[in-house]
């Protein structure tokens, strides 16, 4: 199914770590804002227990917060996201944090903002504990929203044999048109990633970007137990 | 004294039950000190430290086997280690953590007590 959101609406995303939103999400974010819409970018952390350094190392465990606060200001300009809001948590502690603490801020967010869509990971197939934990927090403040009041969530999943368990992606985005943004958006991670390659330097290289980048794919999550 | 595969829900009671004291924590990580010395690929890294004293407001372990993680909430901070494989049974005023690799050597060891160790 190709994904409809409504025009001129406020999304929100809820991810763990600075990046989390490149690969597979900045694009699909960068089509929403070109046709008027608004997104709201909760970061529960600054990565600040990231172990890329560089080589030799151009920072430390001490000053990487600010590195990838800035590298993450620089992406969310380059998909031209509206309103980024670090929330705060720190970096692999999601799963222990508080869940009155934390499911209270995702709640918050919710019913501040009314998003006619939410994106986060899918929990339990995402690899990352704080992928997981963060996944799981917002299904569980989805559920105490009232039913009729619930957006779509749409969520990232990238475990190993993860479509064994819970099938392929349901919805499907084509970002071709915002290859740039996307990018943009990984290259404003210098300290996490190597450069995938630049547009507009070889026919070969535009269509393998092209291939690997312009289609975003999400799981639609419809149960909230508990809720 | 043995050491126990970790369950997590006794681990999960006995972390609960230690929670808003003051605690003498042993927190330690190695490679061995030989890691690069029979494989020169592997870095050699060890850190501990001993009896520093610490008070946690919320804590808890992941619940998937075999490898744990324990979190805990520290009015400042974070006390944070993953890798747990195995809980000392017998002592039951302490919290003894270890993760131990498919030779039995200890990688990682989480450690609260109420007395210094």
């Amino acid at each position: 199914m190709m994904m409809t959101i409504p025009a001129n609406s406020r999304v929100l995303v809820v991810l763990p770590h600075p990046d989390d939103e490149c690969y597979s999400l900045s694009g699909t974010l960068a089509k929403h804002i070109a046709g008027g819409g608004q997104v709201t970018y909760a970061c529960l952390t600054l990565g600040e227990m990231g172990r890329n350094m560089g080589t030799p190392p151009f920072t430390n465990r001490v000053d990487l917060p600010r590195i990838r606060e800035g590298e993450l200001k620089k992406s969310v300009d380059a998909i031209g996201i509206q309103d980024l809001r670090m929330m705060g948590f720190h970096d692999k502690t999601i799963e222990f944090e508080d869940r009155k603490v934390l499911d209270g801020a995702i709640l918050d967010l919710m019913t501040e903002l009314k998003p006619s869509a939410v994106f986060t990971f899918y929990p339990g197939y995402s690899v990352h504990p704080d992928h997981d934990a963060t996944g799981a927090a917002v299904v569980r403040a989805m559920g105490r929203l009232p039913e009729s009041e619930r957006p779509p969530l749409y969520t990232m999943a990238f475990s190993r044999n993860c479509t064994d368990e819970i099938g392929f992606p349901d919805t499907e985005n084509d970002v071709g048109d915002f290859l740039q943004n996307k990018l943009d958006s990984i290259h404003a991670h210098r300290s996490q990633f190597p450069s995938p390659g630049e547009l507009g330097k070889s026919k070969k290289l535009d269509r393998e970007l092209r291939e690997r980048f312009s289609r975003e794919r999400f799981w639609t999550i419809r149960e909230f137990p508990n809720a | 004294m043995a050491m126990q595969l970790i369950d997590p829900a006794i681990i999960q009671q006995r972390i609960h039950d230690l929670q808003d004291q003051d605690l003498y924590i042993h927190l330690e990580m190695t490679t061995g000190a030989y890691a690069s010395h029979l494989d020169s690929t592997k870095h050699p890294a060890a850190t501990f430290i001993s009896n520093a004293l610490i008070r946690y407001t919320t804590g808890s372990i992941s619940e998937k086997a075999p490898h744990f993680r324990v979190g805990l909430k520290t009015e400042h901070g974070w006390v944070y280690s993953e890798g747990l494989t195995h809980y000392e049974e017998s002592d039951s005023e302490r919290l003894i953590l270890a993760g131990h690799d498919t030779q039995g050597k200890l990688v990682v060891a989480l450690q609260l007590s109420k007395e210094p160790f």
